[in-house]
């Protein structure tokens, strides 16, 4: 194959390949040998540590499953309640008047500078103080509220983004016909915009849904990573065995809601009747990083 | 009302953050510049060891990766780095989890900044003639290097702001601190304001002065 880095390979050059081939497995079988070795060694290979999770449902049933439920709680929240917070501060972005476009750009700038888990153990203790919210629930408040705070920001980086992707003719046309500013928002603009940020709102949730793993760290969240813990106290130390668990369910779960953002991202793209803009799955990420100035960009 | 605040060493906990960050920008530079030459590179074992990489770091919470770097590598493996004294060894897992972590992100700012360089850029400087090293020095990597700037700089960020997960294993830096200070103090809204304010002058200027550098550089097309 050739790419712009090299050519149609000759066969010196094919010769070559097959011996760095060769090189880079026997590294790779090397590093498996240490890994294996060094598991075996401490035991953590043996089969009772694995064995809750391959016989009987007693470790999902107690563990991973209300674990999991409570991931997905959180996410789904976060992400029902930053949706339309983000659409308001993404188009006050765009307003026409200052005094709503510049206090807006602070808040979703500022939010956007912040860790996470600074807004996380903020809400924590917001919640404790200032509400009656019983401390059982205070943990999810407080997750929740933290993503929330953080992705609201940048979905409204993402809908802005959406929004200027469409081409300039969709508003002039709205303006021809007579539309005022909040019908051409209304009627025009969004309903496309909103097609073409899926994909960008879809990979999100990955993000949404790692980000949960950090309130069962530090906020006593009892969601899946944290019974990754208490399964090991539980079952005898598999520290191994549970994590590697855990991680297949979250690898699991985030590559299926890749693939499924990468395939609206194509459908779109393809699309005829569509204008052809579309906030892919890499302006996410953009999006989600604070000081860049404009955001996303198709 | 401020008297509390010389009680706690607030700067020293920022300094453990930049720290972090630094150090773990580094090592994932290194280990995501190899991670993108080999998803680049024309052997197919090293490409689908990359894309196997990339794909899996990516779908992990940074949040596993650090406790486990911990309760498995430390705790279970009895793997220490080399450090002695919890608190070294703590920073230097935290360390690990973050580069594993970041240079996949890395990886995938250089691999889209080498995407960015069209195929007859480099075919217009073989029909002239170039050799190969040319071809990469002369036209495809100046290219390259300058459409990564924006998303490098974006990966930075991003780690800045991650190495608060490092709290998670006890590593005394600035998100660790915050939560120690609130504990203690009544003074919620002053403590979470400094910290605020902390991240928010570690991250807005980087991210301006190199966003306004990588539009500076990019290659218009």
């Amino acid at each position: 194959m050739s790419s712009v880095l090299y050519d149609a390979q000759g066969p010196r050059a094919k010769r070559r390949n097959v011996l760095f081939t060769v090189v880079f497995l026997a590294a790779l079988m090397a590093l498996l040998w240490w890994v294996y070795s060094t598991l075996e060694e401490k035991g953590q290979l043996a089969w009772p540590l694995w064995e809750p999770f391959f016989t009987g449902t007693e470790a999902w049933s107690t563990y991973i499953w209300p674990g999991l439920q409570n991931t997905l709680k959180a996410a789904a929240l976060a992400m029902i309640i930053a949706l339309p917070l983000g659409a308001f501060f993404g188009i006050a972005r765009l307003s026409e008047h200052a005094w709503i476009r510049v206090p807006a750009a602070i808040v979703v700038e500022f939010f956007r500078a912040i860790p996470v888990l600074i807004l996380m153990i903020f809400g924590l203790a917001l919640f404790a103080e200032y509400t009656n919210v019983s401390s059982d629930d205070r943990p999810l408040y407080a997750v929740v509220t933290g993503l929330v705070l953080y992705n609201a920001s940048v979905l409204a980086e993402i809908v802005r983004a959406g929004i200027l992707a469409l081409p300039k003719g969709q508003s002039e046309a709205a303006m021809a016909i007579g539309l005022r500013k909040g019908q051409e928002m209304r009627l025009i603009l969004l309903p496309q915009a909103v097609t073409a940020m899926l994909p960008a709102i879809v990979s999100q949730m990955v993000v949404i849904v790692k980000d949960t793993a950090l309130g069962g760290a530090v906020l006593t969240f009892p969601e899946l990573l944290s019974s990754a813990n208490t399964m090991s106290g539980y079952y005898g130390a598999n520290v191994i065995a549970s994590f590697t668990v855990v991680a297949v369910i979250f690898i699991a779960l985030n590559f299926a809601l890749t693939s499924f953002a990468s395939w609206l991202e194509r459908r779109l793209r393809r699309a005829k009747k569509s204008t052809g803009a579309v906030v892919g799955v890499d302006d996410a990420e953009i999006a989600g990083t604070a000081g860049t100035g404009t955001g996303g960009t198709t | 009302m401020f008297d509390f605040l010389s009680d706690y060493d607030i700067l020293g906990a920022f300094w453990t953050t930049v720290q972090l960050a630094l150090l773990s920008a580094v090592g994932s530079l290194i280990w995501g510049t190899l991670l993108a030459a080999m998803r680049v590179g024309p052997v197919p074992l090293m490409r689908g060891f990359g894309t196997a990489y990339v794909n899996l770091v990516r779908n992990i919470p940074l949040t596993v990766i650090i406790l486990f770097t911990s309760l498995g590598l430390y705790q279970t493996l009895g793997i220490s780095l080399g450090a002695k004294g919890v608190e070294d060894i703590n920073f230097r897992l935290a360390v690990l989890g973050l580069i594993v972590y970041t240079s996949a992100f890395v990886c995938e700012a250089l691999r889209s900044g080498i995407n960015t360089v069209p195929v007859g850029q480099a075919e217009a400087a073989r029909a002239i003639g170039l050799s190969f090293s040319q071809v990469l020095w002369l036209v495809v990597l100046p290219q390259a290097f300058r459409s990564t700037v924006g998303p490098l700089t974006n990966v930075l960020i991003a780690l800045t702001k991650n190495t608060t997960v490092a709290a998670a294993i006890g590593v005394a830096e600035a998100a660790f601190l915050m939560k120690e200070m609130i504990e203690n103090e009544a003074q919620l809204l002053l403590i979470s304001a400094i910290f605020a304010f902390g991240f928010v002058v570690l991250t807005l200027p980087t991210g301006l002065i190199l966003g306004w550098v990588g539009k500076k550089v990019a290659v218009k097309r």
